[in-house]
Formats: C-alpha cells, sequence, structure tokens
C-alpha cells in the first residue's frame, strides 16, 4: 500500500514542461557540419595539391629511360634505376629478416607464453618499440652492424636496422592475426590427438595467414618510406652503380628524392617529383594487396 | 556415495542379473575417482566417483553450471588448456590414471575423443577434416588406404551418403547437423575407445538431433559414449546410465546420483534428481 502511493506521488506523475527550442538545436547541427566539412576539405584538399603538384612537374619525365637509368649529375641524364634496385632489394631483404622473427615471437607470446609479469613486460615493450622514433634504430644499427659486426654501409646493415623498425608492427598484427583463429580449431585439433606443434603449423597460422601476411605488407611499406635509420647508418646519397651483393654500398628512393630535391636545379626537382610518382605508386600498389587480402580475411569463417 | 553402495542398489532394483563391477572392473572403459576439479582456487567439480561402462551411453544431466561440461574435459585432458586449472583424484582408464605425470596427453586425447557444442569442422574439405586426425598421429596409409578409412569414418557418422559427391568442397558449407556428424566421422577416423559428446545437439533443430540421436545408438556397438545434455527427454531417450549432477552452496558440482536411465527417470533416490527430471527444477 504505502509503496503504492509513493509511486503515485513521484515526479513522473505530474505533468512535466518541456520547452526545447528547435532552432538553436539546429543551428548547433548546422555549424557542426560546417566544421567537420570544412576539415574535410582541408586534409583531403592538401593531399589532391600535393598530388596534383607531383604529377604536373613529374610526368614528363617518367618514361622506361627514367627507370633504368643511373644516377646522373646532370639531371637530363639522370635516373631511379640504383635507388630502385635498392629499395627493393632493402624491401625483400627486411622482410626475409622480420618476418621468421615477428611471426615466431607472436606465435610463441599467443600460443606458449603464460601470463605472467615476464610476457607482460615484453608485451609492454613490443608495444613501446613501435613507437620508437625510427632514428634512435638508426643508431642502434649504425654501433651494432655497421661497427661492431663489420657490415659497413651495406644493404644487409640497412635491412638488418629496417628489420628492428618493422619487427614491432609484424609482431603486433601476426598476433592478431593469431589471436583472431578461433579456439574451437584449437581444441577440435588438440581432441583428435595433435599436439601444439601440429595444431599450429595445420590449423592456427594456416587460417592467420591473410592477417600475418597484411602485417606483412604494411612493414614493408614502411620499410620502404623510411630514411630516417638509413640516413643515420650512412646510406649514400650518390649511388651511379648497381650493388653487387647484399655487401655491397646502397641507396634507396626517399634517399634520392631527398638529395635531388636539396640540388639547385629546377629540373631535378622535376625528376625528384617523377620519383616521387614511382615510389607512391609501390607503396599504392602494397596496401592495395594488403586490402584485398584483409578482405579475404573477412570472408574466411 | 560409494560405487559398491550404487551397485548394490542397482542390483536391488532390478530383478535381473546383474554385474556387480568393483573398481578397476573391465567393464568399466573410464572411471573417475574422486576427481575434483579446481580453476584456480575456485573448486567447479568436488569429490565425483563415475565409472562409464563399455559400449554404453552415459548421461551427464544437471542444473546450467554445475559442472558438467568441466568433468567431461577432464576426461581426456583439454581442460589442461584452462591456465590455473588443476585435479585431484583421478580418471583412470585402463587402469592408468590419466593425470599420472608420464601420461602422454597427446595420446590420451587420441583414444579418448570429442565432439564439441557447437559443429567445428576445420574450413577445409570434408575429406580433409576426416583425414586430418590418422595423419597427424602417424598413419602412413597409402593414398587408397586414407580413402578407405575417409569413406568407411563417414560411412559410420551416417554421412557418406550425403557426401560422397562433394568430398573437396569445404566441411563449413555443409548443414549444421552435417557438420556434427562431420565432426563425429572426424573423431571416429583416429579410432578412439571413448567418444566424449558436450551438448552435441544444442545447437540443431530437432531432426538433425534426432539423426544424432540414432546414429549414437549404433556407435555405441564400437564405441563408449559419454554425453552432456541438458535435455531430459534427450538422456532418456539416448542413455543406458545418468548421472546426476547438482551445484552445492559453494558453487562446486557434485554428483548426487547416478544409476541406470530408466531408474533415474522412473524412481529415483534423490528429491532433487526427481524434481530435475520432472521439470519442476533448473
Ligand atoms: N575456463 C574456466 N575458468 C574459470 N571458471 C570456469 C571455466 N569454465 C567453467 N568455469 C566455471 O565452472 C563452473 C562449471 O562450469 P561448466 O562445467 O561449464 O558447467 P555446465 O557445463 O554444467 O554448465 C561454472 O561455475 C563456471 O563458471
Ligand atoms: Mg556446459
Amino acid at each position: 500500500m504505502a509503496a503504492e502511493q509513493s509511486v503515485k506521488r513521484d515526479i513522473l506523475s505530474q505533468d512535466l514542461e518541456f520547452r526545447p527550442s528547435p532552432q538553436a538545436r539546429r543551428l548547433r547541427s548546422f555549424i557542426f557540419l560546417i566544421l567537420s566539412n570544412l576539415a574535410v576539405i582541408i586534409a583531403l584538399g592538401t593531399l589532391i595539391i600535393l598530388i596534383a603538384d607531383v604529377l604536373i612537374s613529374g610526368t614528363p619525365w617518367l618514361n622506361l629511360d627514367f627507370l633504368t637509368r643511373a644516377d646522373s649529375r646532370f639531371p637530363n641524364r639522370a635516373g631511379i634505376q640504383v635507388a630502385l634496385v635498392g629499395t627493393l632489394y632493402m624491401m625483400a631483404l627486411t622482410i626475409v629478416i622480420a618476418l621468421p622473427l615477428g611471426v615466431m615471437s607472436a606465435i610463441y607470446l599467443e600460443e606458449y607464453a603464460g601470463k605472467d609479469w615476464t610476457t607482460q613486460l615484453i608485451e609492454v615493450n613490443i608495444n613501446n618499440l613501435a613507437a620508437v622514433p625510427s632514428v634512435i634504430y638508426g643508431l642502434l644499427g649504425l654501433q651494432l652492424f655497421v661497427r661492431w659486426l663489420g657490415m659497413g654501409r651495406s644493404i644487409l646493415a640497412g635491412a638488418l636496422t629496417m628489420a628492428l623498425v618493422v619487427l614491432p608492427i609484424i609482431i603486433v598484427a601476426s598476433r592478431e592475426a593469431i589471436r583472431a583463429v578461433p579456439q574451437s580449431f584449437r581444441e577440435a585439433s588438440l581432441a583428435l590427438g595433435a599436439t601444439r606443434w601440429q595444431t599450429i603449423w595445420n590449423h592456427v597460422l594456416p587460417y592467420a595467414l591473410p592477417g600475418i601476411l597484411t602485417g606483412n605488407i604494411l612493414a614493408a611499406s614502411r620499410a620502404i618510406g623510411e630514411t630516417a635509420p638509413l640516413i643515420t647508418i650512412g646510406a649514400l646519397t650518390f649511388v651511379p652503380f648497381l650493388p653487387r651483393d647484399i655487401l655491397d654500398r646502397f641507396t634507396v628512393l626517399p634517399i634520392l628524392i631527398f638529395n635531388w630535391t636539396s640540388k639547385p636545379q629546377r629540373e631535378f626537382h622535376d625528376i625528384a617529383a617523377a620519383g616521387i610518382i614511382v615510389l607512391l605508386g609501390t607503396l599504392l600498389l602494397l596496401n592495395a594487396v594488403a586490402v584485398l587480402l584483409r578482405a579475404k580475411l573477412q570472408k574466411r569463417y | 556415495m560409494s560405487l559398491l553402495e550404487a551397485s548394490i542398489m542397482r542390483a536391488d532394483a532390478s530383478a535381473k542379473e546383474q554385474t556387480l563391477a568393483q573398481p578397476g572392473d573391465p567393464a568399466y572403459a573410464l572411471e573417475a575417482r574422486n576427481l575434483s576439479v579446481f580453476y584456480g582456487s575456485f573448486c567447479a567439480v568436488r569429490d565425483v566417483t563415475l565409472p562409464v561402462r563399455k559400449n554404453m551411453i552415459t548421461a551427464l544431466i544437471g542444473p546450467s553450471g554445475c559442472g558438467k561440461s568441466t568433468l567431461l574435459r577432464s576426461f581426456n585432458r583439454m581442460n589442461d588448456r584452462v591456465p590455473g586449472s588443476r585435479v585431484e583424484g583421478g580418471v583412470f582408464f585402463h587402469g592408468q590414471d590419466l593425470y599420472a605425470p608420464n601420461m602422454d596427453v597427446v595420446d590420451v586425447r587420441r583414444r579418448i575423443g570429442m565432439v564439441f557444442q557447437k559443429p567445428n569442422p576445420f574450413p577445409k574439405s570434408i575429406y580433409e577434416n576426416v583425414a586430418f586426425g590418422p595423419r597427424i598421429n602417424g598413419w602412413h596409409g597409402s593414398k587408397s588406404q586414407m580413402d578407405e578409412l575417409v569413406e568407411a569414418s563417414l560411412r559410420r557418422a551416417a554421412l557418406w551418403d550425403e557426401v560422397k559427391d562433394k568430398l573437396k568442397q569445404p566441411g563449413t558449407a555443409l548443414s549444421g547437423g552435417q557438420q556434427q556428424r562431420l565432426c563425429i566421422a572426424r573423431a571416429i577416423a583416429v579410432q578412439p575407445e571413448v567418444i566424449l559428446m558436450d551438448e552435441p545437439c544444442s545447437a540443431l533443430d530437432p531432426v538433425a538431433t534426432l539423426k544424432i540421436e540414432e546414429l549414437m545408438q549404433t556407435l555405441k556397438q564400437d564405441y563408449t559414449i559419454v554425453i552432456v545434455t541438458h535435455n531430459m527427454q534427450q538422456a532418456a531417450r539416448v542413455s543406458d546410465y545418468t548421472a546426476m549432477m547438482m551445484m552445492r552452496p559453494d558453487r562446486a558440482g557434485e554428483m548426487i546420483e547416478m544409476d541406470e536411465t530408466k531408474t533415474i527417470f522412473s524412481r529415483p533416490r534423490d528429491k532433487r534428481t526427481e524434481d530435475y527430471v520432472s521439470g519442476r527444477f533448473g
């Protein structure tokens, strides 16, 4: 009885007076709409202007000769061949080094490591490493690979340094891909008498592969774009000859582009734009492959 | 309740001749003895003594959360996967404790197979789903022998006629009931002695459920089956023996009664069992 009466007398049983102000509310959402549109226009506009500028000054120089000629002191004889080959070498070698290390670390962390404080410590460190400025990896590479291990300013030293830069990316992406494999597959496999490793090799890795590859492609595109660590270990700016092997000196596209833009002649700035087009094209291609793989991953189960 | 008491009561209950099985009796395929299972400090199953008879279907019933799955998963050491889980007591299989320190878990799991609640075929072909088990267990049959093994397994799982023309298609493209039978075929292919089933029909429609239940009746000629089910009618329909589990006030699960299924459903000794099987509870 008492409860019933108190319900009757509560505030919801009175007539509440609502005074919405439609104009003010509409105005506020309109202002917000304008602001967010403006933000998009500024961001996209800058990008479009940048790309347009590069395309306009670079396209006339873009031809087969440009791709197959070495660098030169004369802009109309300079090409990107050496730097392009250097970039491809770097990228391939970086992935060859970082992929097994990264994937194995991810497997260890996801499938074997317990949840104790050492694992936590490793985890925190990997996440922090991803945020370390790459020039610092360059300093490490300079001391460790170039000097102590005596590799000199070689592709190998560069790739090892770059592998350190991209390792956290690969580990984090691979862990996510491995974690996304449903537990039910692991249990089904183990219940048949498979060992842990048989389960990982036959089920976890194959199902996680698209995600792992995506991570590695993103790592590869990072490796292509990074310049600072390579400058730190002393990759050269002017290299007129193709590298003979991975212990040879080298240059890469971003360094070549940087070198050209710092020259006084106008033509060098234009061929730098042409170089940028090639670099952007490669990056775009890699990212497209990554997106396709990711789409495939989502279809899986 | 001790084993002996249970056996005596069973003998009393039925005028027919009953074997008074003792611990270690060869009539038992699997035997939990004073088994307790812990997740960290939480005791999920307390002091369960449960004999599982050979070539019989034993059902585990009881309200949700009372530890049925936990008990079942301790029979093939699947609970080892849960960090912090541990057992006290033992599970005996051919006179050996599955939890003995020198026991090979991989071999245990091959000989005591498992079918899960949600059908979980691998995202591979139907053929590969069945062939995977024999292959990773080091069976070196020829291609034609493997074909034969795959066919025999699918036949025993009553799936062959439905899939014989599409063995190369993914197992995940089958219907739920077919997927579950594929999982049974996959389990059979490694020649287990015992098959553990954790609510194998709870994700299936009534027709698919009936198929699996019929299948279980033929399977028990060759295998021993332990099934967890929340469906009383199913337990009554398919099982020979039923173990009733219940949660204690401290949330630990215990087995309150085990007997022939017809006894459990007609004259259970425990009032709680009677309430539960008649639907007045849980
Ligand atoms: N992996 C786990 N970690 C911790 N507690 C668990 C885990 N699995 C189950 N439990 C607990 O153990 C008890 C029994 O669970 P379960 O065996 O799944 O019961 P049932 O199958 O009878 O519904 C529940 O209280 C549940 O919360
Ligand atoms: Mg359960």
